[in-house]
């Protein structure tokens, strides 16, 4: 019987990783995620496995590339900024189709910004950052179990579908701690021998790279790539959704924001109103139908974020104008709490000025 | 009987081989590639051919495919 | 009679160099193909190719290959040899790939002592792009991006690749050599011979730099391009041995 434990959210990540069976981890210091790199720094030299303390986020993601390019399942983690660093590999991984695990604990940006939680890479994660039409695998955590569990789910969906998956965390998740419990992981091995890199022997040559040798091939192949990422939203499309069916106004967050949404739902039903809450686990593939569903029959969808507005987009997409959808927001800091979300929803029902939260 | 083998397909013309031969026994030829590049050929009637290989070694589009001592 | 040359069972069985004429980067796949052949490697191999001509690589060798990021194939073939440690693994890149963008990760692989082969082709310009000026260009060269020649004021000095990782303490080889002669091909293959065994050995990081040519971009015949090699380059980048930890 496994048994619940204080875990701290970059523990949870690091722990879940070795439990995945993830062979080398490859980072660089950043915080707030450099515990998932001292904790995995003990833990893969006991288990003799790889660790590579990277000389940038650069040699990182690309180490990660070089190691998943023989079929093993590598990681590395990073924040924010470093990220940045690392959207030229992410651009080419998901050309080269490689299972590239990815953790992302968000803090607060533009530019250096500062080590506070936010949610203002959502843009960079779903959409790239990097150059060329591709897309992410991109799961977004709210609570210490979840970063265990979609941590052994990343390195599931990473090698299912050969494609780089993120785990979208923020700086509060990493740093909490709550009960949680990792368990077994649940996924079965994905063989990896039709493709990965294993040395020529009995059969011709393997090549892995994003180098287009013409132009019909090149269009050829991203379209493939793209109904690749179509049946990823078809199978892989995950939510939490509670209390929608009769609902007026469904609140839609993230993440950690995604925490308090649900208690904000619970203390507005009290009060009367009929209040529905979604809220995204995969933020790509996005749950775009099921957005587009719950707008035939709600008239108010109100986007909770820690950035000014980005995740909103996708909602307003999938919402296609059949109903409002408004925005209430902190770009960076500490969580909207039940009170102001609370406050910030009746002011938008009675169309008050926002009060600056 | 030392002689060496060209693949004309591979050929660039860059007649390095030319230089290098210390009989002199590969020459550009008359005939012209697809490139409009000259050939070139390997001409030993008085079976000069040292089988030395520095022409291969040389080669820098392994066009010279095979030498034989 | 007896065969003295042959096409290495290494090269791919229906390649066509896609090198401009009398550029040396056919003679460094070749001699590549030689060792992987005579030291029975190819089917045990992992090659990280790189970005610019030396790319191409992969379209030549039989063996499996990844493709780098401009500057990364250090850090693509770290990651190979952490997980798959029984691999023969190698980089193939330019000098502005090694040693202009790729400096960091071709440093550090190097300081770790990464058990890796890297082979760095020097010819002084990015070649594919059409001539520029990169990490190598020689003082007084002229270059697309440095009309008037290379002078200190505006674009500092080259870097000497083989001495620089020489100087890492997880280096177990790095020399330099030239391929613009027999007797200098034949050296270069010894050193590319070493580079590999270092790292079959375990003994850590084994690098060579080749001296090459770019007609095209220097407007030069392939021996003026030799000549310039032996007149201008290899008084500025010496050949030799820089550190061989096997050496008695």
């Amino acid at each position: 019987m496994t048994q619940k434990e204080l875990i701290k959210g970059n523990f949870a990540i690091a722990e879940a990783a070795v439990r995945a069976g993830c062979e080398c981890y490859f980072g660089y210091p950043i915080t707030p995620q450099t515990e998932i790199g001292e904790y995995l720094s003990q833990r893969m030299y006991d288990l003799k496995r790889g660790y590579v303390c990277a000389e940038s986020e650069l040699a990182a993601i690309n180490m990660v590339i070089g190691a998943t390019s023989t079929g093993a399942k590598a990681m590395t983690s990073s924040s924010s900024c470093a990220v940045s660093l690392m959207q030229e590999g992410l651009s080419y991984a998901c050309s080269d189709e490689l299972p590239v695990v990815l953790v992302n604990v968000m803090r607060a940006g533009p530019g250096l910004g500062y080590v506070y939680p936010a949610q203002g890479d959502y843009f960079q994660a779903v959409y790239g950052g990097g150059n060329g039409d591709y897309k992410l695998i991109v799961l977004a955590p709210s609570t210490v179990q979840e970063c265990i569990d979609l941590t052994y789910k990343a390195f599931y969906l990473a090698q299912k579908w050969r494609n780089p998956t993120m785990i979208l965390a923020d700086g509060q998740l990493g740093q909490m701690m709550e009960p949680a419990e990792y368990g077994e992981y649940p996924y079965p091995e994905v063989d990896t021998s039709s493709w990965a890199l294993t040395g020529a022997k009995g059969r011709d040559n393997r090549k892995i790279f994003s180098c287009a040798s013409d132009e019909d091939e090149h269009n050829a192949k991203i379209r493939r790539l793209f109904a690749k990422y179509d049946k990823i939203a078809a199978e892989e499309t995950e939510w939490e959704e509670h209390e929608t069916e009769d609902a007026d106004v469904i609140l839609v967050a993230f993440g950690s924001m995604g925490r308090n949404i649900k208690a904000t739902m619970k203390e507005l039903r009290k009060q009367g109103l009929k209040v529905g809450m979604l809220r995204p686990i995969t933020l790509s593939p996005f749950p775009e139908k099921r957005l587009s569903e719950l707008a035939d029959k709600c008239k108010q969808f109100i986007v909770v974020e820690m950035n000014m507005g980005q995740m909103i987009n996708d909602v307003k997409l999938a919402v296609n104008g059949k109903a409002k959808v408004d925005l209430l927001n902190r770009p960076v800091g500490q969580w909207l709490s039940v009170e102001e979300i609370s406050e910030g929803v009746h002011n938008i029902l009675n169309h008050k000025e926002l009060a600056v939260l | 009987m030392a002689h060496i083998v060209i693949d004309e397909n591979r050929c660039k013309s860059c007649f390095i081989c030319v230089g290098t031969c210390p009989k002199g026994l590969i020459k550009k030829s008359n005939r012209m590639s697809n490139l409009g590049d000259k050939y070139v050929e390997f001409v030993d009637p008085n079976h000069e051919c040292l089988g030395c290989a520095m022409c291969a070694t040389r080669c820098p589009d392994l066009a010279i495919t095979e030498v034989y001592k | 009679m007896q065969q003295v040359f042959s096409v290495p069972k290494s090269m791919k069985k229906d390649f066509k160099y896609t090198f401009c004429p009398g550029c040396d980067h056919g003679i460094a796949v070749r001699l590549v193909a030689e060792l992987l052949d005579e030291m029975n490697l190819t089917e045990n191999t992992i090659l990280a190719a790189s970005i610019g001509c030396s790319v191409f690589i992969y379209n030549f060798l039989n063996v499996d290959s990844i493709e780098a990021p401009h500057g990364r194939a250090m850090a693509e073939a770290t990651g190979v040899k952490r997980v798959r440690p029984d691999k023969f693994v190698f980089t193939y890149q330019g000098d502005g790939d090694f040693a202009s963008i790729g400096l960091a990760e071709s440093t550090h692989a190097a300081l770790r002592g990464e058990n890796l082969s890297g082979i760095c082709i020097n010819n002084t310009t990015y070649g594919m792009t059409g001539g520029q000026l990169g990490p190598t260009t020689i003082m007084g060269q002229k270059t697309t991006t440095s009309p008037m020649g290379r002078f200190k004021e505006t674009y500092g000095y080259p870097i000497k690749i083989a001495e620089h990782i020489a100087l890492c303490d997880g280096t177990a080889f790095s020399a330099r050599v030239a391929l613009d002669s027999v007797p200098h091909i034949k050296k270069a293959k010894e050193a590319l011979r070493k580079a590999f065994q270092v790292q079959l050995d375990g003994l850590g990081y084994g690098f060579v730099e080749i001296l090459s040519t770019c007609p095209t971009n220097w407007k030069m015949t392939p021996e003026q391009a030799h000549e310039r090699v032996r007149k201008e380059m290899i008084p500025v980048f010496p050949l030799g041995v820089f550190k061989d930890v096997t050496a008695k």
